[in-house]
């Protein structure tokens, strides 16, 4: 699949809490899009995720 | 009775937002303490793998969050970062910027007033960076704006209240809160806009790129609470003679 452009290797059925947790991102400072659709954080334990998903983690930053 | 800032029903104490880009992290709460913010603007990025430092844990938590949406080229991707941010958790608070030039990075007053009017359905408390046009403005109180936002000089340029004229405009002819953003490069200029009537300064790169943040940020404090303090005294008038300021005695010429 691909997270935030680039492919990785994840296996089919991953859930979005899994691969998070995989990736080391905090549940709390994220938010999720797969497919341009937002998932919220109370579906990350039961949203799975496929091979073909297109997956943007996104975060705050700096900025005016 | 206390004078407050209030934006789409929140009330602030503070009219000076402040912007946290183009800062080390760990001079931001610095800059925050002293600049007395009480809303500081974000960006949303993609997230960076691994546990590195996040922004979030260097603004104290009882300031409120206004994300933007800069790199939103228009309307519908602006709503779509706008959804984003709500769902990081940190409220309904939205700076909408639609921009798709790069030399000027001027606002595009069409885009941003689409997006403007969807965001404000969906509950956001929309605060939209705009080019000081008083059509456009009107646009986008009929959108649901709670706040409007126009610049004073393009982003990052420090030089000041270029577009006073049309600002004074908005201020006159506009219900809602006017905050000067972009442009403001230092504090006599954010107190010039106060003491036109602004509702409040934005300001971000004037702070970031001065030698001592956290005094700058003081600084401007200060130009602001003095301009909004003078708007409300009412100026002193302005004449084309000279007039005593104390009665001119007749004894010495008898």
């Amino acid at each position: 699949m691909t997270v935030n452009g680039a492919f990785i290797p994840a296996s089919e059925g991953l859930t979005v809490s899994q691969l998070l947790e995989q990736r080391g991102y905090q549940e709390s400072r994220i938010a999720v899009e797969v497919n341009r659709a937002i998932v919220p954080k109370g579906q990350y334990q039961s949203h799975l995720l496929h091979d073909d998903d297109i997956v943007e983690i996104v975060c705050f930053m700096g900025g005016d | 009775m206390t004078d407050t800032l209030n934006i789409g029903g929140h009330e602030f104490t503070s009219r000076f937002i402040l912007g946290s880009g183009k800062y080390s992290l760990d001079l931001i709460q610095a800059a925050v303490e002293h600049a007395g913010a009480q809303i500081v603007t974000l960006a949303l990025r993609r997230a960076t793998l691994g546990s590195i430092d996040n922004i979030l844990d260097y603004i104290p938590k009882s300031v409120t969050l206004l994300p933007n949406t800069s790199g939103a080229r228009n309307a519908e991707e602006a709503v779509r970062i706008a959804r984003l941010a709500r769902e990081v958790g940190c409220g309904d608070f939205i700076k909408i910027e639609c921009i798709h030039e790069s030399k000027y990075l001027l606002p595009d007053n069409y885009e941003t007033i689409k997006a403007t009017e969807i965001l404000a359905k969906e509950g956001f408390v929309v605060m939209p960076y705009m080019y000081p046009d008083l059509n456009a403005a009107r646009d986008l109180v009929n959108a649901g704006a709670a706040a409007i936002m126009p610049l004073g000089a393009p982003i990052g340029t420090n030089k000041g209240l270029v577009t006073k004229e049309f600002i004074q405009i908005l201020i006159d002819e506009i219900d809602l809160p006017i905050i000067v953003d972009a442009g403001i490069g230092k504090p006599s200029q954010a107190c010039e806009a106060m003491e036109m009537g602004c509702a409040a300064v934005m300001s971000n790169t004037a702070i970031a790129t001065a030698g001592d943040i956290p005094a700058m940020a003081g600084a401007f404090k200060q130009a602001i609470e003095a301009g909004r303090t003078a708007y409300l005294s009412g100026m002193g008038r302005i004449l084309d003679k000279a007039s005593a300021s104390s009665p001119l005695t007749g004894f010495l010429a008898d």
